[in-house]
This record gives structure tokens, C-alpha cells and sequence, in this order.
């Protein structure tokens, strides 16, 4: 990706061996984050072809879905088990920390590279094999796994219990092996950040989307040593007959939920973060405003990130475990709201004073907030052990979640794509086909997942394939909320369509981008667009924080990291 | 509000609603407000020509304070939310009251089977009632039951009741309800157990006293359940599909 590579008259001009060779064997963390995004959009095709037939099944029950057929409960348990996986594992972590933390943390911070390229390389060749091990369970004899995505055992652990051997096994070992790809990459993140900062970069002149990736990683290295642990128990307990889950056998089925849900929790806080980041490094620039409270924010993640720790058995209120545990973690869960309200407070105060441009990628990071804040509140009926009795299960969690995962891994992701896109290709993306793909993804979005919030209020439970084997709960009104909700699922995946069309043709014939184009301040925008191997000529000096927008010291209303303060 | 979408029919459902309407006139506030801060900035401060930009960089102890103050008042609700749900839950999951009869709930793949004592009173006698897939209550009594699974997860749901617990093989899980008003309703499994999870129903039947000894007369009698059972559906017909 070198302009040496692309200019044809150079002596190094590529063949196709050497572009196979980059493609395979590139420790460039531009290349590597490239080949990140396209795994993660490629699989969220699949995730999101799941959701459009298990929709149609719940819309229009026992019948033929086009481009699919007919639904067998166990095509539907394995494609809502499946899509949960792929869409937070393979979609949401490869996008928001893999793609972003590669392509971000290196020019951010001012280095040429990660600081282990090679380990770099062999997480993405770990994770791209994982992905195939996972595509590889759906099509083994017996079917994909379907026993959600949570896996709980005995149901997970025995064959005779969920009927897909093959399936279980090979799923299971995906997401270790998913697990391991994100460990050496969380490595390098750190080690990155903490060691390779160009002069001047400080901690605290590091830029926030920086921090939370780094926080993020963090998190998911500390949080899935125990889940690893438990996810080879699990996987001896399906093929070497051991009885870690199998309380005939003096195991517990509950350890495996205590192992998956203190991973699982930090996990939400694994994304979220990555995604606010994004938000906040865009917000300032199309506001033209610095960042309200930097110190602020980044202590209100570290308390999210430690909090996070203790809040898993909210998970786990009806269980089947001790009951008084469900006044503590009722406390810490609540409690967890204070720093995510803080964090959006500190967001909205950014735009307070400032000169706000509705460009797309400022489109996107406003929807983000938005749209996040009614997942935020609605969690809260969730963390209240009572309400959550009720609630547990209901659809009214599947709307809570999505009103947090959409956010975080569609649009947060959008808002990155759409931002760093002219940087990362040297080319702009059409703006009206990205105002189109904006306006109709979240409107569709919103039909998807609002009718799901009434259908929990109506008791209505996830995974359910049919609700016509309910009388008394499938009343009329609930199935036309499923006809609306599957209509939008439909809308909302055909306007991801003008989404592809601009991104294949921007790469090849979209507006040239010059270095700044949004007169931004960090430092990749000091570097080339697209940045070479290496991203500068010479490593940049960095004289002040990460936001001087509107600065008093500058004429323009912006003054960027690495330019020199005229003394 | 919950009790727009689906009945109560047990004594605590309406402190589950009553949970939900405080906790919704607590976040309603503050999603109303954060919300209309935000649409309110984007349009007051929207770009135009000649109103420069400000620099504010939020460490100002002036400007602090809107951040501060909103802090202290969602730990102030956070507290309050703390205290309501656990007497809510304090009340139906720890809080057994006394009970007129235990029914033991046996979960398996997929099916309910619903225990009741007999004329002795007492579970796991040689004159117990069981059932599958139906469960036969009398309104206003308060029973106890006892959960157990024989092979997975399973999760014992009534909507109507606001009710929810999983089943856990080799454990035997306390609870109690007390049903308060008479109809025919749904029981669901709420915890993945397999293909067959989606069909794992049963129906909950709620009897006036009267009909209620009418049915456990003839229940203890083999051969009669199906009779009295058509006479209680017929009595309570099942809503349409």
C-alpha cells in the first residue's frame, strides 16, 4: 500500500505475487486494519442475513422464507445463536477494537507502527481462521449450535441434550480461538500506546478514542482468562466425558454462567468503548469545539471500566442462585449508570458554544448519542433485581440491547468509517448516498426495535420460533409489532445496499481527499492521506493536547498537535 | 403501565408494575432532559456565518458545576431505585409467607409436570396429583413451590403473575405465589432448552374455590381428570388462535 507499490513506473511496481504477499504476510497496521474491517463487514453480511430470516420466521410463521425455505425450530435456535455470536464477536470486536485500535493507535499517536508487527499479523490469521471455524459449524451433520449464545450448560455440554455434536464443538472452539486472536492483539494495543507515543505525547495529550481503546483491551484481557478457563472445561466436558458442568456428577451448571457472565459484562464495556471513542474524537472537530472535561472522561471510563467487574450476576437474578446477592449487584449495577450519564453529559457539553457542521460522519456520531441514551435508561429496568424478574428473557431485553449494540457497533462504526475513510484511502465518500444511507438506517432502525420494547411489556419472550403455540400471550396486536419490526428489518438491510455502492466505487473513483480535509487536529491528519508504510517521512513532535479547536493562540480556529508554537 | 399489555394475576404483580412506573418517571426525566440539552445545542449552536466558536475546555469550576450537579441528583435516584427494588425483591424471592399447599414444578425437555399434594397435604406421598403441561390453582390461596429440572436449564415464566425462575438440575428451587384473579393463562419456558424450547407451554387454569375442590375430588380419581378438565375449559374458554 506504499505509494513506491502503486505508482507503476517505480521499479517495485506490483505483481500479482506481491500483492498475494501483502495480502498474506503484511505487518503494516493499515493493511492489517483493513483486512480487519472487511472480515468484520463481511461476517455482520451473514449476522445480518440470520436476522433477516429468523424475522421472517417470527413475522410469518411456518412459512417459506425467499432465500432461505422453511424454518425448522432448530434453524431458528441455530441462527439466533449464531447471529448473537457473529455479531458481537466477529462483527463488533473485529470493527470497533481490531480495525479502529490498528489503523488508529499507531498514527495517533505518532509511531510508524505497532510495536510488534508480526504478533500484529498472527492475531489477524488467528481470527480469520476462526471466522472459518465458525462458517465450518454451520454446515457440519447435525447443524450449527443452538443453544444461544450464552451457552449455558448442561444444555451446551451434552450432545444427547442439544442434538448437534459436531456443531457445539466446533462453535465452542471458535470463539476460543477468537478469544486468543484478541488476547496478542490487546497486547499490542497496550504495549503500543504505553511505549511508542512521539515526543511531547503525554498521557494526557494521548486522544480519547485512543484511551478507550486502550482501557477496552484492558478489560477483555483481564476479564477473559476465566472464560478461556471455563470454555476448556466446556469443551472436555463435550468430548473427553469430564463432568465440570454436570451436577449428576458433582459438577455445577452455574460455574459456567459465573465464568461466561464475568467475561460477558466487561465484554459490553469491551465495545462501548472503542465507540465512544470514536464519538468523541468526532464531536469536537465538526463542532469546532475542544472537548468538555478531558480529565473527566477518561477517569469516568477508568471507574466504568473497574466497575464493570462486579456487576455480572445481574445476569443472573433468577438463576436459581442465593437471592440476597441480588441487593449487591442491584447497587453496582445502578451504580454503573453514574459515569456512562456522566459520559454523555461531558458529550452534549461539547456542543454547547460550538459551530456545529451536520457533515456525515457528525451525522452518525450524534445518532450515536441519540439513540445510545434510550438503551442507557432502558438498562435500568434491567439492573433492578425486581423489574428484572419479570423482564428477564423478554423481548423487552432483545430492544434494551440492541439499543445499546446497534449504536456501538453500526453506528459507531459508521461514524469511523465515514470520518477516517478520506485518511485512510485518500479519497472523500459521496456525501448525499451517505446522508441517504444515514437517514435510512436509523429510522429503520428504530421501527426494528421500538415494537420489541411493547412486546416485552406483553410478556413476550425471545427465542420463541412460533408464538402461535401461546394463546393467551399471541394476541393480535403483539403479532402485527413482529410484522412492523420484520418489515424494518428488511428496510434497514436494504439501505446498507447505497452503503457498499459508495464504499467499492469511492476507493477507485471518489473525490481526492488532501491531507485535513476536515481541518482537524489529531495527528493522522498530519500524515499523507493515504499514509505510506511508515505513515511519515519523519516521526511528528507533539506540542499540545488533542482538541485546540477555537483556540485563542491560532488564527484559524484550530491549531493541531504537531505544529510548532510560534514563540 | 405494564398492566395495559398483560393482566395481573398474582398479589405482587402490581409491586412489579408499581416498580416500573417509578423507574420510568425517573429515567423519563433524564432521558428528557439529556435528550432535549442535545437537539436543543445542535440547533441553537448550529454553524452559522458569523458566530465564532467559543474555547471551553470544562475546567472551570462555572462550568463544572452542570455537569456536577446532575451527578449528585442521578446518585440521588440511583439510591432511591437501590431501596424500591430490593423491598420488591426482598418481598417475592426471599420473604416466603405461610402457605396453604406446596406444588412441586419438575421441568424436563419439554414438558411441565405440576405436583400436587392430594388430600394428605403433603408432597412426595403415594396420593400426589400429577399433571403435565397444566396447572390448577385456587384463587386467594398462597402456595409454595419447589423447582427442579431433570436435565437442563429450564426457566418457570408466568406473565400474568410477573414471575420468572430458572430450573436448575440438582437443585430444588423455593419459591411462592398467591393467584388473585380467576382465567386460563400461559405458562412459558424462558430459558433455552433445545429445539423443542419454543412449544415448551403449559396452561395455567385459576379456579374459583368452589370449582377448585371440584377438580381436586375428581382429579384424585384416575380416569376423571379428563371430564373435569373440559368442563374448566369450557368454563374458561381459550382465547383464539
Amino acid at each position: 500500500m506504499t505509494e513506491a507499490t502503486i505508482d507503476p513506473t517505480s521499479p517495485k511496481a506490483p505483481t500479482i505475487g506481491s500483492r498475494i504477499r501483502i495480502c498474506l504476510f503484511s505487518t503494516d497496521h493499515k493493511v492489517i486494519a483493513f483486512q480487519y474491517l472487511i472480515t468484520g463487514l463481511l461476517m455482520a453480511i451473514i449476522g445480518g442475513y440470520m436476522a433477516y430470516v429468523f424475522r421472517m420466521q417470527l413475522a410469518f410463521p411456518g412459512e417459506d422464507v425467499p432465500g432461505f425455505g422453511w424454518v425448522s425450530p432448530g434453524h431458528y435456535n441455530a441462527l439466533v445463536t449464531n447471529h448473537g455470536t457473529i455479531m458481537i464477536f466477529w462483527v463488533a470486536m473485529p470493527v470497533l477494537v481490531a480495525a479502529a485500535g490498528n489503523f488508529l493507535i499507531p498514527l495517533m499517536i505518532g509511531c510508524d507502527d505497532m510495536v510488534f508487527p508480526r504478533l500484529n499479523r498472527l492475531s489477524f490469521q488467528i481470527f480469520f481462521l476462526s471466522a472459518l471455524v465458525l462458517i465450518a459449524s454451520l454446515h457440519v451433520s447435525g447443524g450449527g449450535f443452538g443453544g444461544a449464545w450464552t451457552a449455558y450448560p448442561p444444555l451446551s455440554s451434552d450432545p444427547d441434550f442439544n442434538l448437534t455434536p459436531l456443531g457445539a464443538s466446533l462453535w465452542l472452539i471458535a470463539v476460543a480461538l477468537e478469544f486468543v486472536a484478541f488476547l496478542i492483539g490487546g497486547i499490542n494495543f497496550v504495549t503500543t500506546t504505553m511505549n511508542a507515543r512521539a515526543p511531547g505525547m503525554s498521557l494526557m495529550r494521548i486522544p480519547i478514542v485512543v484511551w478507550m481503546i486502550v482501557i477496552a483491551s484492558i478489560l477483555f484481557m483481564v476479564s477473559v482468562g476465566p472464560l478461556i478457563a471455563g470454555a476448556v472445561m466446556l469443551l472436555s466436558d463435550q468430548l473427553a466425558g469430564t463432568a465440570f458442568y454436570d451436577p449428576h456428577n458433582g459438577g455445577d451448571p452455574l460455574l459456567w454462567q459465573h465464568l461466561f457472565w464475568f467475561f460477558g459484562h466487561p465484554e459490553v464495556y469491551v465495545v462501548l468503548l472503542p465507540a465512544m471513542g470514536i464519538v468523541a474524537d468526532i464531536i469536537p472537530v465538526f463542532a469546532r469545539k475542544k472537548f468538555f472535561g478531558y480529565k473527566a472522561a477518561l477517569y469516568v471510563t477508568i471507574a466504568t471500566g473497574v466497575l464493570s467487574f462486579f456487576v455480572w450476576a445481574h445476569h443472573q437474578f433468577v438463576a436459581g442462585i442465593d437471592p440476597r446477592m441480588a441487593h449487591l449487584f442491584t447497587a453496582t449495577t445502578l451504580l454503573i449508570s453514574i459515569p456512562i450519564a456522566e459520559l454523555c453529559f461531558l458529550y452534549i457539553a461539547t456542543l454547547f458554544g460550538g459551530s456545529i457542521e451536520f457533515r456525515t460522519p457528525m451525522l452518525w456520531a450524534i445518532a450515536f448519542l441519540v439513540e445510545f441514551l434510550l438503551g442507557g435508561v432502558t438498562g435500568i429496568y434491567l439492573g433492578a433485581s425486581a423489574t428484572d424478574i419479570n423482564f428477564h428473557d423478554t423481548y423487552f431485553v432483545v430492544a434494551h440491547f440492541h439499543y445499546t449494540f446497534f449504536p456501538i457497533a453500526i453506528i459507531g462504526l459508521f461514524a469511523g468509517i465515514y470520518h477516517w475513510f478520506p485518511k485512510a484511502v485518500g479519497r472523500h465518500l459521496n456525501e448525499t448516498w451517505g446522508k441517504i444511507h444515514f437517514w435510512g438506517t436509523i429510522v429503520s432502525f428504530n421501527f426494528v426495535f421500538i415494537p420489541m420494547f411493547f412486546l416485552g411489556l406483553g410478556g413476550q419472550h425471545r427465542r420463541i420460533f412460533d408464538y402461535r403455540h401461546f394463546p393467551d400471550l399471541a394476541g393480535e396486536g403483539f403479532q402485527d409489532m413482529r410484522v412492523i419490526a420484520t418489515i424494518a428489518t428488511c428496510v434497514l438491510i436494504a439501505f446498507q445496499i447505497p452503503f457498499v455502492i459508495n464504499f467499492f466505487h469511492s476507493i477507485w473513483k471518489g473525490k481526492k481527499a488532501e491531507q485535513n480535509p476536515w481541518k482537524a487536529t489529531t495527528l493522522e491528519w498530519s500524515a499523507a492521506s493515504p499514509p505510506p508504510h511508515g505513515n511519515w517521512k519523519t516521526l511528528p513532535t507533539v506540542y499540545r493536547g488533542p482538541y485546540e479547536y477555537g483556540s485563542p493562540d491560532s488564527e484559524e480556529d484550530y491549531l493541531p498537535q504537531h505544529i510548532e508554537p510560534n514563540t | 403501565m405494564i398492566e395495559q399489555f398483560i393482566e395481573r394475576a398474582s398479589s405482587y404483580a402490581g409491586d412489579i408494575d408499581f416498580l416500573f412506573d417509578l423507574i420510568t418517571y425517573m429515567v423519563g426525566f433524564w432521558f428528557i432532559v439529556a435528550e432535549g440539552a442535545l437537539f436543543y445545542f445542535l440547533f441553537r449552536f448550529r454553524r452559522q456565518p458569523g458566530q465564532p466558536t467559543t474555547y471551553v475546555d470544562g475546567t472551570d469550576k462555572k462550568h463544572k458545576r452542570w455537569i456536577n450537579v446532575p451527578h449528585f441528583l442521578i446518585i440521588a435516584c440511583d439510591v432511591v431505585l437501590i431501596i424500591g427494588a430490593g423491598n420488591v425483591w426482598y418481598k417475592i424471592k426471599q420473604d416466603l409467607p405461610t402457605q396453604d399447599a406446596t406444588i412441586g414444578i419438575v421441568s424436563q425437555q419439554w414438558a411441565w409436570t405440576f405436583v400436587h399434594p392430594g388430600n394428605d397435604g403433603e408432597l412426595h406421598t403415594d396420593d400426589d396429583i400429577r399433571l403435565v403441561d397444566e396447572l390448577h390453582l385456587e384463587v386467594g390461596k398462597t402456595y409454595h413451590y419447589e423447582l427442579t429440572s431433570k436435565d437442563t436449564l429450564h426457566s418457570f415464566s408466568v406473565p400474568v403473575f410477573r414471575l420468572k425462575q430458572d430450573a436448575v438440575p440438582g437443585r430444588r428451587i423455593k419459591g411462592w405465589f398467591k393467584p388473585e384473579k380467576e382465567g386460563v393463562y400461559d405458562i412459558q419456558c424462558a430459558e433455552m432448552c433445545g429445539i423443542g424450547h419454543g412449544v415448551m407451554g403449559a396452561t395455567l387454569i385459576i379456579h374459583s374455590s368452589k370449582e377448585f375442590d371440584e377438580w381436586l375430588a375428581q382429579a384424585g380419581t384416575p380416569g376423571k381428570n379428563a371430564k373435569v378438565l373440559a368442563a374448566a375449559n369450557e368454563k374458561n374458554p381459550r382465547p383464539k388462535d
